[in-house]
């Protein structure tokens, strides 16, 4: 039934579309309750649905939370772990420096303590033996005068002179020899502070080490607590380390771009130039797998120097056989390195073949003329075939590091993400109930006559007994628990 | 370890079995060296030192003239299959421009001109060849004049070919009636586009850059 038949119920059509229209109104005010509550149980529905749906995502984000702490704890717990285990080495190291010399040095300060008190006894000032002719002196003095005391004491007089200057001679002897000894005694002291002055720097050393072990401690020990501190600076550690180790694996991409360069081409000498696998040449395919086994190569050298700790495996290997590993690692890398700086001089005898060859096709006489500093890039591009598989062995580092600490910014960006779809989620729920709302608005705005009439008549209508009304706000409440 | 290993020798093993042939391209040029065309040999040494200079390993590349009858491998005069190695590619390269050069110098004037036995023989070398890409070159003035006794009104198989006419001169009966020359090159055109290839004319030899 088309529009037009529909205007021609009546003779008139503007009657007839009235007439319609009051029929349309009078239904759909008829219908209002039950479409008001279709239309709020949809809307409530959906956003319940998404409250639900946001409520889970909010708790998915904070499992990821739990177990990206978990994980940066754990990273940071080990990380303390091997600086302290590092910094107790370090002062084992300088106590089995300077300790292991105890004994001897103990030996060598008693000897020199000994000596010294020998020869500080030895170097006691003995008091000059008082005269024993005093006494005599005071008798013949007493004497009478008659008695021809003179001649005495003028005897005695030249006995205690002479006594004296023998007294003035063995003073001086034992002073000289006092100083002697003392003079002696100079080299055992300067022996004592030099001894001394390396034992007080070895102990401060330690002491140093001990207040870095200490504070390493107290960090650690806010890890295994789980402090939000400790846990914002590994965090942000954690983020600076994954910018930086990505740089260096930049570089470490490029390095290994300009090495692939200088192999792919005479690897196609080897395997042929032509060969596909895919839709890779065979040629670069193997000139990248050399490149991946010095890669690989440089790794288990990492992990058996223990630099590095990506397989526990080998970390856990005996001291004998990491040994052997570290050997046969070492001699194949080296073996790769040689081959390289082969490969690199055979690309460019390839190069100038080709360069003669082109020459010859186009005629060109002067391209094929040789250059004379050309050994300059033929050893420049030896001696970097020779070098960068062994520089590429330090890549394991910066991986070390971005693998860890991608684990830690993978679950941030996760938790991130998980946030914000937890909060577009609460919107869209909000939304979802305001849109049922202006809905229920909608259609009641073609129905403003008849509601009109019906405010007008409630006016009017005496107040019905106090029934607790719903309101929509209620309603809404409702709705939401 | 072990693994490492055996990634490795999976990667050897698919290297030895892996096909050369999907990636290669056939070359046949046809030159020829009829009395009214002959004096224009000397272009073909060009084109074929631009051919090869284009040239990868595992590519094929053949030189053959037309004459008389031209489906016979003895009008071939040179060909070469490049080998996988660069270097052996190069040597086999300065050795296929110089037998094409000697062949230019010692080249004789033929009294006929098959140039649809010469296209039957590229076609049937380059076919053996099993070449992704299949070029056919003819340095002609396209007019073909057959002796007596040969027959071919033969359809033409060019599914997959490139056939590229170079150098296609006018002859003195063309310049009188430009119509003969055009209807030439428009019969020719027609015949190799009904045996499903693809038809060009490249006429400056100074611009064959998109050639190979």
């Amino acid at each position: 039934m088309s529009m037009t038949s529909l205007l021609t119920f009546t003779p008139w059509p503007a009657m007839s579309a009235t007439i319609l229209l009051v029929l349309l109104v009078a239904a759909l005010y008829f219908a209002r309750d039950t479409a008001h509550q279709a239309i709020q149980t949809a809307a409530s529905a959906l956003a319940r649905g998404l409250r639900v749906a946001s409520h889970s995502v909010t708790r998915a984000q904070e499992r990821l939370a739990a177990r990206n702490r978990e994980v940066l704890l754990a990273a940071g717990r080990e990380a303390k772990e091997r600086i302290v285990e590092r910094e107790f080495a370090r002062v084992g190291d300088t106590v089995r420096k300077d300790l292991a010399g105890y004994p001897d040095m103990q030996r060598r300060l008693s000897e020199a303590i000994q000596r010294i008190e020998e020869d500080q006894e030895k170097a006691v000032e003995v008091p000059p033996d008082a005269p024993g002719w005093a006494q005599a002196v005071k008798v013949v003095a007493d004497l009478d005068s008659h008695n021809a005391g003179a001649d005495i004491l003028s005897d005695i007089h030249k006995s205690m002179v002479k006594a004296h200057a023998e007294a003035m001679n063995d003073y001086r002897k034992a002073s000289s020899e006092r100083h002697a000894l003392l003079r002696r005694m100079m080299p055992d002291w300067r022996l004592i502070q030099e001894t001394l002055g390396r034992v007080s720097k070895s102990v401060a050393s330690v002491i140093d080490r001990s207040q870095v072990i200490d504070r390493h401690m107290e960090e650690y020990e806010a890890i295994v607590r789980g402090e939000d501190r400790a846990l914002s600076v590994l965090s942000s550690s954690s983020i600076v380390y994954f910018f930086i180790s990505a740089l260096v694996l930049a570089v470490a991409t490029a390095g290994t771009a300009v090495n692939f360069t200088l192999i792919a081409r005479p690897m196609a000498e080897m395997v042929g130039g032509t060969n596909f696998i895919g839709a890779f040449r065979t040629a670069d395919i193997a000139a990248l797998v050399i490149i991946m086994v010095e890669i690989s190569m440089g790794l288990f050298l990492m992990e058996s120097l223990r630099i590095t700790r990506l397989f526990p495996v080998i970390g856990a290997l005996s001291d004998k056989m990491r040994v052997r590993m570290i050997i046969t690692t070492f001699l194949i890398l080296l073996l790769m390195a040689c081959i390289e700086a082969g490969l690199a001089y055979m690309r460019e005898v390839l190069l100038l073949d080709e360069m003669a060859t082109n020459a010859l096709l186009r005629g060109d006489e002067a391209g094929s003329i040789v250059n004379a500093h050309l050994w300059i890039t033929t050893a420049a591009q030896m001696g970097m075939g020779f070098v960068l598989p062994f520089a590429l062995v330090f890549v394991a580092i910066p991986l070390e590091t971005f693998v860890h600490s991608l684990r830690t910014v993978v679950g941030l960006l996760g938790i991130a993400v998980l946030q914000a779809l937890a909060l577009l989620l609460r919107l869209l729920g909000n939304a979802s109930r305001h849109l049922g709302a202006l809905a229920q608005r909608a259609y009641d705005l073609p129905l403003f006559v008849p509601l009109w009439i019906e405010a007008r008549r409630r006016a009017a209508a005496p107040a019905p007994p106090s029934a607790p009304a719903t309101t929509q706000a209620d309603s809404w409440r409702e709705a939401r628990t | 370890m072990k693994r490492r290993l055996l990634l490795l020798s999976l990667a050897l093993a698919l290297t030895a079995c892996a096909r050369s042939t999907l990636h290669n391209t056939g070359v046949y040029l046809l030159v020829d060296t009829s009395g009214s065309y002959n004096r224009q040999v000397r272009k073909a040494e060009q084109i074929t030192l631009y051919a090869l200079s284009r040239l990868q390993s595992s590519d094929s590349i053949a030189v053959a003239r037309i004459d008389t009858g031209s489906f016979t491998e003895k009008d071939i005069i040179a060909k070469a299959t490049f080998d996988d190695r660069p270097s052996t590619a190069n040597q086999q390269k300065r050795a296929f421009a110089s037998h094409v050069e000697q062949f230019i110098d010692q080249s004789m004037p033929a009294p006929y001109t098959d140039i649809t036995g010469g296209l039957l023989q590229a076609i049937e070398f380059l076919n053996e060849k099993h070449t992704a890409r299949k070029e056919i070159l003819i340095l002609s003035d396209m007019k073909e004049e057959l002796a007596k006794g040969y027959v071919r009104d033969i359809p033409l198989d060019l599914r997959g070919f490139d056939v590229v006419a170079l150098n296609v001169t006018k002859l003195r009966a063309d310049n009188f009636d430009p119509r003969q020359y055009l209807t030439r090159l428009d019969e020719w055109r027609a015949r190799v586009e009904k045996g499903g290839g693809h038809w060009r004319v490249i006429n400056d030899l100074d611009r064959l850059d998109g050639l190979l």
